[in-house]
């Protein structure tokens, strides 16, 4: 499997994806999978420029994902999926046979309670996230590889136990 | 002698952590004009919280100029959506320490034109020595 981490960051491409993991990890692609960028020549465009030359960026939408995923497994690179919500990458764990999961930033919004420095999550995300793991994918968060993985259950707290 | 009205605002600094905190503190510690400078720090924000907090530094400090830190940066990356309808701010990607104190002790009266300046001294400034083998 090429692909090395499967990452719900709703910042997408930035410095942590391009060069906390994409350094150490050797990155030589990206798949970002959002419909609103795929829809966009000028979103696409804008997250090309943050991303460095030896790296490619692919884009498609969550329903077109599940038939090119195999594709960019297949690819002798290590590679980052990355979509911005946790809706996207349920769909992509019922669909493309994703197994791990990485939290990697969901940032503060009114309707969000924070879970950690980097994580808030609407009750919304939290039954998403929750499906992902009762579907048999491992999920963690960790938003660089130099900290340590933190179990979901952890991350919603000790009365939130995962199915 | 020493003039103590505070220089008022020219440009926003932004950057992950502390780094625009941290420049802006050298900048005052070597020149004391580090109040030309208003910094922000991506840390912490989603990327449409963090496009509306540079909007709102810009307008209220009237800042015509930004400094970010890094290519693939969410501050870099925010700069360059304001950018999409602000092409009046000029955007510096990139900032070092030798180019903002060249910004900060500019007496060039528009902010952009003293950062073009700024941008090749920031450049120049990084040299190498040594590093020969034992």
């Amino acid at each position: 499997v090429s692909i090395v981490l499967n990452r719900i960051d709703d910042r997408l491409i930035h410095g942590q994806v391009v060069v906390g993991w994409g350094q150490p990890l050797d990155i030589g692609f990206i798949v970002l999978v959002d419909d609103e960028v795929a829809a966009s020549d000028w979103e696409q465009e804008l997250y090309r420029m943050g991303t460095p030359p030896d790296m490619e960026v692919h884009f498609h939408s969550v329903a077109d994902a599940a038939a090119v995923l195999d594709r960019y497994r297949a690819d002798e690179r290590p590679g980052i999926l990355l979509t911005g919500t946790t809706a996207s990458m349920l769909e992509l764990v019922k669909t493309a046979g994703i197994r791990e999961v990485n939290i990697g930033g969901i940032h503060h919004r009114a309707d969000r309670k924070p879970r950690l420095r980097y994580v808030f999550l609407s009750p919304e995300e939290e039954q998403q996230l929750r499906e992902m793991a009762s579907l048999g994918a491992t999920v963690t968060a960790q938003d660089v590889p130099a900290t340590h993985p933190m179990d979901l259950s952890e991350v919603l707290g000790s009365e939130a136990s995962v199915q | 002698m020493s003039d103590t009205t505070r220089a008022s605002i020219r440009a926003i600094v932004a950057g992950h952590g502390d780094f625009a905190k941290g420049l802006i503190s050298a900048v005052e510690a070597i020149t004391g004009r580090g109040s030309v400078f208003r910094g922000v720090s991506g840390s912490g924000f989603s990327a449409v919280d963090l496009e509306e907090l540079l909007r709102r530094e810009i307008a209220d400090t009237g800042a015509t100029v930004v400094f970010t830190d890094l290519q693939a940066g969410s501050c870099t990356m925010a700069a360059r959506r304001v950018l999409r309808d602000r092409t009046d701010v000029l955007f510096v990607c990139g900032v070092n320490l030798p180019m903002l104190l060249d910004f900060a002790l500019s007496t060039e009266p528009v902010a952009m034109t003293a950062a073009r300046h700024a941008i090749e001294r920031g450049k120049a400034a990084i040299t190498s020595v040594g590093g020969t083998p034992t």
